[in-house]
């Protein structure tokens, strides 16, 4: 179990330092510093073992977050928990800089003391935390009896992430789903790997305790579906369904359900929350191409042309394109052409970044450089980083389709016909690569 | 343990004036990058600044640096930095020098700072051409630290080195012989050895520019010595010592020092100019040397390097010379007792630093009683001072002291003052020089007291050094035992009190001088046994216990109180607390004492049924007691005597205890009373030294001889490695006639195997030495020598050789022959080593014989009859009869003939019982045919050998060979 949990900031000094075991020392807050924040080499791990004690590490900006233990853990529980914290965090106070931890050092310990316990994650879900962990002390003295009981009920019962008695006037439900696409592609266009890593992020004001269904593309429930209906409505709908190589859900899923029926249902928090992660591989679109030209005329010179093409509907449109262009670190000078957007030489960081704003679906754009290289003794041949990309589509890369979300409240007088529900769709570029 | 010892090593070494300011630069870089140029060089060579050299965006830039949050935000300005100079640099535009040099500063910083510069390196050269000192700094500051030797620029840098040096400019030049030393590359050296000297002894040059010339010489010299020629220079650099400027006086000690060390007999006039240098310095009164006075001290730097040029020679001849320096020195040991004339610890440091350099000479010459008694006495002083350094330096300069006959007397005073330092030091380095001063001032008359002490100290030592103390008790209690009851309860409480770190060697020893020495014997066994009654005893004690209460409890069983019962139960109380080969050791001492004691015979043979041994799962120990009962139960009791009979004395050998010691101390290191004496006259006569090392090990010779008299252990000084004629062993030559493989030779230590191949004219023999000993065989050497007349004959040559065998081990060598023509006689095989000090000498001859050039020849009857009458000649025939020395065997008669290299014929002769070959033996030069016959007659156990070859000699030696082996 998690023996200890330190916050730093970027110069090792401890901001938070909270140790739940005795058999974590004193001296390890100094360990981890030593041999990973002041490393000499950057340390990549994000586990490291320094005297047989095993440090776990999330940074967020300039801040470490490090969990600390003796044991033989489950490295991927000591990490969900730590991005959870990170979650929790936020949504208290923000973004976690500095700055912020240090004002807020109270709430933080309290927090820890509330979704550790001896080392073992309790529950971290920010909506019941924010229940009775608030950052206006007074205001918990308005609390009634009756509503200190029903915290206990909820905390302790079988429903924790949501307490009785919530009423909306206007019950509203907001789905957001979420996917970043990964890429890395040959010059000559061949894709090497690629994959969509996607979050269905849900907001719900509700009333009640409404039991929701959530329904979409999934190829397994299609054909399921399909075999009832008939084959050519099977191979219609095939089309559209997506393979989903993997998915996590929110605690509130019931699992049992979603093992027997593949249905998703579930009683949902109140506010903010993630309700499932999934990762897809197969039939993804790739909403732009890069097509890279490199020639190197002589030891001085080297001429660059990139082209990119919108891949997607041209009613659609792309934004906050970023094209990244690395630059050998011998340039002494570049000169730049481009048609559309911005570009510029950052000799900061050895790269030409080209921006556009927004770019509609088929279209094309390009840009030429000419860099001017120094001649250097050294016989190293310039390694040719791949070319990145950064943007930002209102569609889902993997072809995931929201196919219904309904609501039951048997108790409160609101239909699924009452709530208003919004869907948005945002693809955004992980790490979009193009050789050159 | 060095930490301590340094803390005046480096001060020292680095040649304070005019070290630390040429060649220190390190740490002045990296101050003066950061704050903005001011003029950190030495102020005697630096020319004014003028006021646009402060290289503001230099400034700016690491403030920037240091301003950064975080390593990736440095690194993006980093990259700034190196994309903006890049720019620069591009060519486009002339830059002027200033912009050259900010931007080549730049990049030494970051290049500084950790990360690859692979540009800039053209400027930094075009920097050296400038004629403002700041850029040319600069350009030689980036050229010593960035530029690696195989760059192409090597070659415009020794160009820009080369005018500098030409110049004639002192600070110029300076910067130049600054670079070289800094890079100190074999390129450097290659282009500029030459050069150097003649700047170095040239009237003219400055006085800094030579200080340079002299350290940077140094720095070549060491680097690659085989490039500084030596000349007639060298001549005149001894005159530097007479130098007005003691900068260059210190520069030139330091090189002197180092080549004298190379060869001796060039520099042998610098003696007499060190000396006078040194008595100046030690007598002038400490104003005149201004800058070269350090708190109070005159020019202690160059006094400690003079010292050390002094101990690189034997004492001077010249009487008048020898009381100077004996004066000088002198005077250093007066001038310790004065009080300090400050309490700053600069000033008593540097002051020790003399007096201590002045110490080692006194003990490097070792000639003068009343210095080295004097200086012992200094020591003794320093045993108690409050310093650790200086305790420690005391006690190590001591540990030499012991050794010289002079001072050992003197050494020997101060023994309580050591043993307190033992008792009461808190540092463990110091408390370990302790150690080594007892053991190095140890003989007969305080062996005791140091032996006590040592022992009582082992219950508290550092476990790091514990074993080493044990084996230094060991060593002295056998060395210096008087009466051997004292050593055995020496050795026992040694392996009482540090069981864990008594070494096999030792208990060994114990036992091997018990069996020795027969009065001892009865008092072991009644020593072991009483320390055998306590609770809990270390399993070597347990060893020792059971080996000689094997041997000898029949001396100790009158006592009804140690009866054989008693000790047979006793003994195998601790049985099972004990590992396998203790209880293998147990097993053999229970046997031993059914044969020393019939009435415990049915006890032990019980034990020896038990399942617990009977099937034992050890394979050792089960065989033991299998092996161990059969015979207590077969034998008869006349038997059971011979075969347990008491173990023979052991033979003579080399101590093994201090060969172990030596080895963990590695050499030169044990401040042992012969070894570590210094080689008083020069390094000429090093091979007498390396003799006495060799004569150490021979002082542990256990001689057990009664009729030595009262020193019990006797000196074995005499090498014994008489070099009398050996003879040469053939026992085994002549079953090499027909064979090619086997044992050649053998004797108790050494085994020499063969295996040969022969192919026509040509052979080659592998010989195997086997070790069959368990120590190593030293300075291994073997050759082959073959007589004059046979040297025409055969070739040879022997490859690879090993200095050393190790114990059990088998090495191969290989030996190539050619026959050039027909040889009689056979080489032999020399081989001399070293073994337990004695050197072994042996000579084998090799059976190289005719016969191995043998080719067979298969051929018919007809064409065999028609051969053998065509040499028919009577010189050509050899015919021999001769009685059988083995049974007549058919078939081993053929082998023999098949093993002598011929072809065997069949059905040729018309008598089935004759044997009849043929073959060509092949030599360089000819090629012989061959035919033989052989006629064996049963009934009167005779053969009769012919041979028929084309040449007589050939047949004569054949018939000679092939006649003894049947």
């Amino acid at each position: 179990m998690i023996g200890g949990l330190f916050i730093y900031n970027h110069k090792g000094e401890v901001l938070i330092s909270r140790v739940y075991r005795d058999d974590i020392g004193r001296n390890a807050v100094d360990a981890f510093r030593v041999n990973v924040i002041h490393a000499r080499q950057q340390v990549r791990s994000p586990v490291t073992n320094i005297a047989r004690t095993s440090f776990f590490h999330v940074k967020r900006s300039n801040i470490w977050l490090a969990a600390a233990t003796k044991q033989n853990v489950n490295a991927a529980m000591v990490f969900e928990f730590l991005y959870k914290m990170c979650d929790v965090m936020t949504a208290y106070f923000g973004k976690i800089s500095e700055e912020n931890v240090k004002n807020n050092f109270v709430l933080i310990y309290e927090l820890l003391d509330e979704i550790l316990d001896f080392g073992y994650p309790q529950n971290s879900e920010t909506g019941a935390l924010k229940t009775f962990i608030t950052q206006q002390g007074i205001k918990s003295q308005h609390h009634s009896k009756e509503e200190q009981s029903q915290i206990t009920s909820q905390v302790t019962g079988q429903i924790g992430w949501r307490r009785e008695g919530i009423k909306y006037r206007r019950n509203e439900l907001f789905l957001d789903v979420l996917e970043s696409v990964n890429l890395l592609m040959s010059p000559q266009g061949q894709v090497l790997s690629a994959h969509v890593s996607g979050r269905v992020v849900m907001k719900s004001y509700l009333s009640g305790m409404p039991e929701c269904k959530f329904g979409m593309n999934d190829k397994i429930v299609i054909d399921k579906q399909g075999k009832g209906g008939g084959s050519e409505d099977a191979a219609k709908s095939g089309k559209q369904s997506i393979a989903i190589d993997d998915c996590t859900f929110h605690q509130c899923v019931r699992l049992s359900k979603f093992d027997s029926e593949r249905s998703i249902s579930f009683i949902p928090p109140d506010g903010e929350y993630e309700l499932m992660r999934y990762r897809t591989t197969k039939d993804i679109i790739l909403p732009f191409r890069v097509i890279p030209l490199v020639r190197e005329v002589g030891r001085t010179k080297l001429e660059v042309k990139v082209v990119i093409k919108s891949n997607f509907k041209s009613s659609l449109l792309a934004q906050k394109i970023e094209v990244r262009v690395p630059t050998p670190l011998n340039t002494s000078g570049v000169q730049l052409i481009c048609m559309k957007g911005k570009a510029k030489y950052k000799a900061s960081e050895n790269a030409i970044v080209w921006k556009i704003k927004r770019m509609a679906g088929m279209k094309e754009s390009q840009i030429s450089a000419e860099i001017e290289l120094l001649p250097t003794n050294d016989k190293k041949k310039w390694a040719r980083p791949p070319i990145s990309m950064n943007f930002e589509v209102p569609f889902a890369p993997s072809g995931l389709k929201v196919r219904y979300l309904k609501v039951f409240e048997p108790k409160l007088n609101y239909s699924d016909h009452d709530v208003i529900k919004w869907v948005r769709y945002i693809g955004r570029s992980g790490i979009y690569e193009t050789r050159c | 343990m060095g930490p301590v010892h340094t803390v005046y090593g480096p001060a020292l070494l680095c040649a304070g004036a005019g070290c630390s300011q040429q060649f220190g630069a390190q740490p002045q870089w990296i101050w003066f990058l950061s704050s903005s140029y001011v003029g950190a060089h030495s102020t005697t060579l630096m020319p004014t600044v003028s006021k646009g050299d402060g290289m503001r965006g230099l400034a700016v830039f690491i403030s920037d640096i240091r301003n950064c949050k975080s390593k990736e935000a440095e690194i993006k300005r980093i990259n700034k930095e190196l994309a903006n100079i890049r720019s620069k640099f591009k060519g486009d535009k002339a830059l002027d020098g200033y912009s050259k040099k900010k931007y080549v500063c730049k990049l030494l910083f970051i290049f500084l700072l950790g990360h690859d510069i692979d540009f800039g390196h053209m400027e930094a050269v075009n920097l050296l051409s400038s004629n403002k000192y700041t850029e040319k700094q600069i350009g030689y500051l980036f050229i010593s630290v960035l530029v690696n030797s195989n760059s192409d620029l090597i070659r415009l840098i020794n160009n820009g080195i080369k005018n500098d040096l030409a110049s004639r400019n002192p600070t110029f030049m300076n910067l130049a012989l600054h670079c070289i030393a800094n890079v100190g590359s074999r390129e450097m050296a290659e282009a500029f050895a030459f050069e150097i000297p003649s700047i170095l002894v040239a009237g003219d040059t400055m006085d800094s520019v030579k200080q340079s010339a002299a350290l940077c010489l140094l720095r070549l010299n060491r680097t690659s010595p085989d490039l500084v020629p030596m000349g007639e220079w060298t001549a005149r650099v001894v005159h530097l010592l007479n130098d007005q400027h003691l900068g260059v006086v210190t520069a030139a000690t330091s090189l002197i020092t180092t080549l004298a060390q190379k060869s001796p007999d060039d520099f042998k006039t610098s003696i007499s100019l060190a000396v006078a240098r040194l008595s100046r310095i030690v007598t002038s009164a400490s104003i005149d040397l201004q800058d070269y006075t350090y708190y109070f001290v005159a020019a202690p730097w160059l006094s400690v390097k003079l010292l050390r040029l002094l101990q690189c020679y034997p004492p001077p001849e010249d009487a008048a010379l020898r009381s100077r320096l004996t004066e000088c020195l002198e005077t250093i040991l007066n001038k310790a007792q004065e009080p300090p004339k400050s309490k700053k610890v600069q000033h008593s440091n540097a002051k020790n630093a003399v007096l201590f350099e002045a110490i080692s000479l006194i003990i490097h010459h070792d000639s003068e009683p009343t210095l080295l008694v004097r200086a012992c006495n200094q020591l003794g002083q320093f045993l108690q001072h409050r310093e650790t350094n200086l305790r420690y330096l005391a006690l190590e300069s001591m540990c030499t002291l012991a050794s010289s006959e002079f001072s050992h007397e003197a050494v020997k005073t101060h023994i309580d003052t050591v043993i307190n330092a033992l008792k009461t030091e808190r540092d463990v380095s110091v408390r370990q020089r302790a150690v080594d001063l007892l053991y190095a001032m140890c003989d007969r008359s305080n062996a005791k007291q140091i032996v006590a002490e040592m022992l009582s100290y082992l219950e508290t030592a550092d476990y790091s050094i514990r074993e080493e103390i044990v084996l230094k008790v060991a060593i002295l209690a056998e060395k210096y035992a008087v009466d051997y009851t004292w050593y055995v309860d020496t050795i026992l409480n040694l392996i009482r009190v540090a069981g864990d770190y008594v070494s096999e060697e030792v208990w060994y020893r114990v036992i091997q001088i018990v069996i020795n020495r027969d009065d001892v014997q009865g008092y072991a066994a009644k020593t072991v046994f009483e320390a055998l009654q306590a609770p809990a005893c270390h399993e070597n004690l347990v060893k020792v216990g059971g080996y000689i209460l094997g041997e000898f409890g029949n001396l100790i069983a009158g006592d009804s109180r140690s009866s054989p019962l008693v000790q047979f139960s006793l003994l195998h109380s601790k049985f099972h607390l004990c590992s396998v080969p203790t209880r293998a050791l147990l097993l053999s001492a229970y046997i031993k004492f059914i044969n020393l004691f019939p009435e415990v015979k049915a006890t032990i043979q019980d034990v020896l049924r038990s399942d617990s041994q009977l099937r034992n799962a050890d394979v050792e120990l089960q065989q033991r007691a299998v092996e161990y009962l059969k015979l207590s139960c077969i034998a008869s009791t006349d038997i059971l005597a011979t075969v347990l009979e008491e173990m023979p004395p052991f033979p003579e050998r080399e101590s093994s205890i201090l060969a172990k010691l030596k080895r963990k101390k590695g050499p030169g290191k044990l401040p042992d009373i012969d070894e570590n004496r210094r080689n008083v006259n020069g390094s000429s006569e090093h091979s007498e030294n390396t003799d006495t090392t060799n004569k150490v090990s021979y002082v542990l010779n256990l001689n057990s001889s009664p009729s030595t008299g009262p020193s019990l252990l006797v000196d074995v000084f005499s090498d014994s490695s008489t070099s009398a004629s050996v003879d040469v062993s053939e026992d085994n030559f002549s079953r090499f006639v027909c064979k090619n493989n086997g044992v050649i030779y053998e004797n108790q230590l050494l085994q020499i195997g063969l295996k040969s191949e022969y192919r026509q004219n040509l052979g080659r023999i592998y010989v195997f030495y086997g070790n069959k000993t368990s120590t190593q065989f030293l300075s291994f050497s073997s050759f082959v020598t073959s007589s004059d007349i046979l040297k025409t004959h055969i070739l040879h040559c022997l490859i690879a050789s090993y200095p050393i065998i190790e114990g059990g081990a088998q090495v191969q060598q290989i030996l190539n022959i050619e026959c050039v023509s027909d040889f009689t006689d056979a080489p032999v095989l020399n081989i001399q080593f070293r073994y337990g000090g004695t050197l072994q000498n042996i000579a084998v001859k090799l059976p190289v014989m005719l016969n191995k050039f043998f080719q067979p020849t298969e051929m018919t009857s007809q064409d065999f009859f028609q051969r053998w009458k065509q040499l028919g000649a009577p010189q050509q025939e050899v015919q021999k009869i001769f009685k059988a020395q083995h049974p007549m065997d058919t078939d081993v008669t053929k082998a023999k003939i098949l093993g002598f290299g011929v072809a065997l014929l069949d059905g040729v002769d018309p008598n089935p019982a004759n044997f009849v070959g043929a073959g060509v033996i092949h030599t360089k030069s000819t090629q012989v045919g061959c035919l033989l016959r052989l006629e064996p007659n049963a009934q009167a156990q005779m053969y009769r050998l012919t041979l028929r070859t084309s040449r007589e000699s050939v047949s004569q030696r054949l018939c000679e060979l092939l006649g003894e082996q049947f």
